[in-house]
């Protein structure tokens, strides 16, 4: 049994907040890069040029990138071997979310009741958290701060078997085009295939944290993958949705077996800014 | 693409000779309004009631800052997705309101009270927010302060960037950008 301390959590966890909101992954600098050589459109160029600047400003002067920092997404792998101590393990993500938003000059987002009045709770708090229990005595904490435009075109929906893999492909389509200009394209796009309800919608948001770039390990998903990026480009939304040939920058998908009369499939978009960041512990 | 200079408050001259496509500079006063106080100031309106800034020829910005660093008159400060804001939109058109910078398309509603009222739709570059803040000289709330980020800032820009997608013409800088890229 490893020991790791509470306060080590919270720090790692608000030093992460503000990273994931200030440097924008490699992945997706190269991604803008690649992009703006693909666009037709000169309003396209030109929105290319302005998210590299944008970037630039964010990380040199530590500023968050977009003024949505989002609901703190955090992807936990837990070591079995792990023993929390001087503390919760939950408390000490809020605690570490609180610190990050709050000495980070990030937006404070979260609502208390979601019907109601809706009241702000101030330090962005409580987070949302994934926890897969791992073999071994590390934690890895990975912090995807989550803005609500993109989050808002998201969609699940449960198939017939019978439609298979077309009719997934008409499903993420069908909520790409719906989506339009609001998620702010140039989008990355997470597909959850297969579990249930809840585990597609799960799969296909831990899909964003993969890079741009890296395709699944089974080829035929690899394929879905190649497919879903060219068809989606041929949409003509382009960047911001003013018209263009890059709607996305990348599409990856996430399966999971399922039920013999199942077929779940979840879509979660992100924006350009395709935030994560994470640490060892 | 043309690129315009303009100063605020909006003349119904300057507003008629903006069509669809064009990248704008704006100079000068605009304010800010998102989900929660669009809803009190149409609260207001649809009970005679005087609003808390006069924002007659004026233009909102759909934006929920992040808090100022030391130094900034401003955080980042990109467009939020202006479809939330559809449904108030006609109201305050009838009242006076002429400009909205937001991002995202508006509905069938929001776009005939444009052309009905006199206003243009502004888009804003999504995420861009650091950029944008650099033209936000100045900032204060001015109403709902109790809204935290949501709360109506007035802001003094200069030279702040837009493209404009709806005009008072009828046109629609988002279905043609798509129509023109699409393919079968």
């Amino acid at each position: 049994m490893r020991e790791i301390q509470a306060g080590k959590i919270a720090e790692t966890v608000a030093r992460l907040c503000m990273e994931a909101n200030y440097d924008l992954g490699e992945d997706v600098l190269k991604a803008f890069k690649e992009g703006l050589k693909a666009e037709e459109s000169p309003a396209g160029q030109d929105i290319f040029k302005q998210l590299q600047e944008n970037a630039r400003i964010a990380a040199e002067e530590r500023v968050p990138m977009c003024q949505d920092t989002g609901v703190a997404v955090v992807f936990l792998e837990l070591g079995q071997d792990v023993h929390v101590v001087g503390g919760n393990l939950v408390d000490a993500i809020n605690e570490g979310v609180r610190k990050g938003y709050g000495e980070g000059y990030l937006r404070k987002s979260m609502v208390a009741q979601p019907i109601g009045d809706r009241k702000n709770t101030g330090d962005n708090t409580p987070a949302v958290i994934h926890t897969e229990v791992v073999p071994g005595d590390k934690m890895k904490i990975t912090i995807a701060p989550k803005g609500a435009g993109s989050e808002n075109m998201s969609g699940v929906r449960m198939l017939a078997p019978a439609v298979g893999v077309e009719g997934v492909k008409k499903f993420v389509l069908e909520r790409v085009k719906e989506a339009g200009s609001n998620p702010c394209p140039p989008i990355v796009i997470g597909v959850g295939i297969g579990g249930t309800m809840e585990k597609a919608a799960l799969i296909a948001k831990r899909a964003l944290l993969r890079p741009i770039g890296q395709h699944s390990k089974f080829p035929e998903v690899a394929a879905l993958e190649t497919e879903l990026l060219e068809k989606v480009n041929k949409l003509g939304i382009g960047p911001q949705g003013l018209g263009g040939r890059v709607t996305a920058l990348w599409v990856n998908v996430e399966v999971y077996p399922c039920h013999i009369a199942s077929l779940p499939v979840a879509i979660n978009i992100n924006c350009h800014a395709s935030r994560h960041k994470e640490a060892v512990l | 693409m043309a690129e315009k200079r303009i100063t605020t408050p909006l003349t119904d001259s300057l507003i008629r000779s903006l069509k669809s496509g064009d990248r704008v500079l704006i100079t000068g006063t605009i304010y800010t309004g998102r989900d929660a106080a669009h809803k009190r100031l149409t609260d207001l309106l649809k009970a005679g009631r005087q609003l808390p800034v006069d924002l007659r020829g004026q233009i909102i910005y759909y934006v929920g800052p992040a808090p100022a660093k030391p130094g900034q008159a401003i955080g980042s400060a990109g467009p939020t997705t202006s479809y939330r804001m559809d449904s108030y939109t006609p109201a305050l058109l009838e009242y006076g309101l002429k400009g909205m910078v937001g991002k995202g398309s508006r509905n069938k509603e929001a776009r005939e009270a444009m052309v009905k009222y006199g206003a243009v739709y502004f888009a804003a570059v999504g995420g861009a927010g650091a950029l944008i803040a650099k033209s936000i000289k100045k900032a204060r709330i001015v109403a709902y302060e109790d809204l935290g980020a949501e709360a109506i800032h007035e802001f003094t820009v200069e030279d702040f960037p837009c493209i404009v997608v709806n005009d008072v013409y009828g046109n629609d800088l988002y279905e043609e950008g798509v129509k023109q890229y699409q393919r079968a």
